[in-house]
């Protein structure tokens, strides 16, 4: 038989990504594209949010959105639908997340010429996204109202990843046990930077707010 | 739900240092998985079963995943404490000022052939 021999690696399986992730930010900032991941469980609104800002902003800046789901194209169809934006769809393969060689392909298949804001919508789940950088400038996520206040303290990596935590679905907050200032404190307690904003994507409440945040973002990144 | 996932990483880092170092087949991958790191072993164990026979390389490999305790630090007294334990707020304290030392690690320690 053979004689065994070990060699030693010693290396976190995240860091080839992490350099990935690192290189892709550094090309994004010399073109002036801003790339926002979003993340968030399956059915808090992401899509519904994305369309309303999207309308917003539509005629400040221009904007490009990826959708990344295990399959189908319903996203990117609605996406089109309703902004007149065009989106790609990726399909992660049954994978539960983006790493940032799969951001980079998605970015590939987009005209980026003048582009400002490009979203990346990323598969619904708080766990296996926040821990791969997909070469974003900043993360958010979208907590909506049923899923209960206590979702910091359960996902502690997620919410510690993004820096804008929007509160989706404020116009249930009479029907459930939600505590808004308690979510607020452990949003904080995971993230001291984080900035939370409260919105309802289906009546457009504190839409705007988040539209305003997202445009002086996407200026910062290009002029800093 | 996402260790399939990881094993996909595994294989292909594993992958890459068996290609630098000509190597035809591996029998052993060991793991350092932080207790906080999210990785429940026996669920990578399984998804490495089922995704490292589909290799030449890797058929039959065993993964050892051997975990790191996590340890948080507290930057105001100064002292080290159990994560699992205390979470977020210092015991010795009561500061939330804490941070994690280790625990947090997903990594290939070293591959035996």
């Amino acid at each position: 038989m053979d004689e065994v021999k070990i060699i030693e690696i010693k290396k976190s399986i995240f860091a080839d990504n992490d350099e990935d992730a690192a290189l892709l930010r550094k090309e994004l900032k010399q073109k002036g594209v801003y790339l926002l991941n979003l993340m968030s469980s399956p059915g808090s609104g992401k899509t519904t949010t994305l369309t309303r800002v999207i309308n917003l902003l539509k005629d400040r800046i221009r904007i490009a959105v990826m959708e990344a789901d295990i399959d189908s194209d319903v996203d990117a169809v609605k996406i089109l639908q309703e902004t007149g934006i065009a989106s790609i769809q990726l399909h992660t393969g049954g994978m539960c997340h983006l790493d940032a060689e799969m951001t980079r392909q998605g970015l590939m298949g987009l005209d980026l010429d003048g582009v400002d804001l490009v979203i990346l919508e990323n598969v619904g789940n708080l766990v296996c996204p926040a821990e791969f950088d997909t070469g974003a400038v900043s993360n958010m996520m979208i907590l909506s109202v049923p899923e209960g206040h206590d979702k910091p303290l359960k996902y502690p990596l997620m919410f510690s990843v993004c820096d804008l935590v929007v509160i989706n679905k404020i116009d249930v907050l009479p029907y459930f046990d939600f505590d808004m200032d308690q979510c607020r404190e452990y949003v904080l307690m995971r993230n001291p930077k984080a900035r939370v904003l409260p919105i309802c994507a289906k009546t457009g409440e504190g839409v705007e707010a988040l539209a305003e945040e997202l445009l002086s973002r996407v200026k910062a990144w290009k002029e800093e | 739900m996402h260790e399939l996932g990881i094993v996909f990483y595994i294989i292909r880092d594993v992958k890459k240092v068996a290609e630098e170092n000509q190597v035809a087949h591996v029998s052993k991958v060991v793991m350092e998985i932080g207790e906080v790191s999210t990785i429940v072993p026996d669920y990578l164990t399984d998804c490495w079963r089922w995704a490292a026979d589909k290799e030449d390389l890797l058929r039959g490999a065993e993964l050892e995943c051997r975990i790191i305790p996590a340890v948080s630090f507290c930057g105001d007294c100064q002292q080290e404490f159990g994560t699992v334990e205390h979470g977020k707020i210092c015991p010795h304290c009561g500061s939330g000022n804490t941070w994690l030392l280790h625990g947090n690690e997903v990594e290939i320690k070293e591959i035996e052939v």
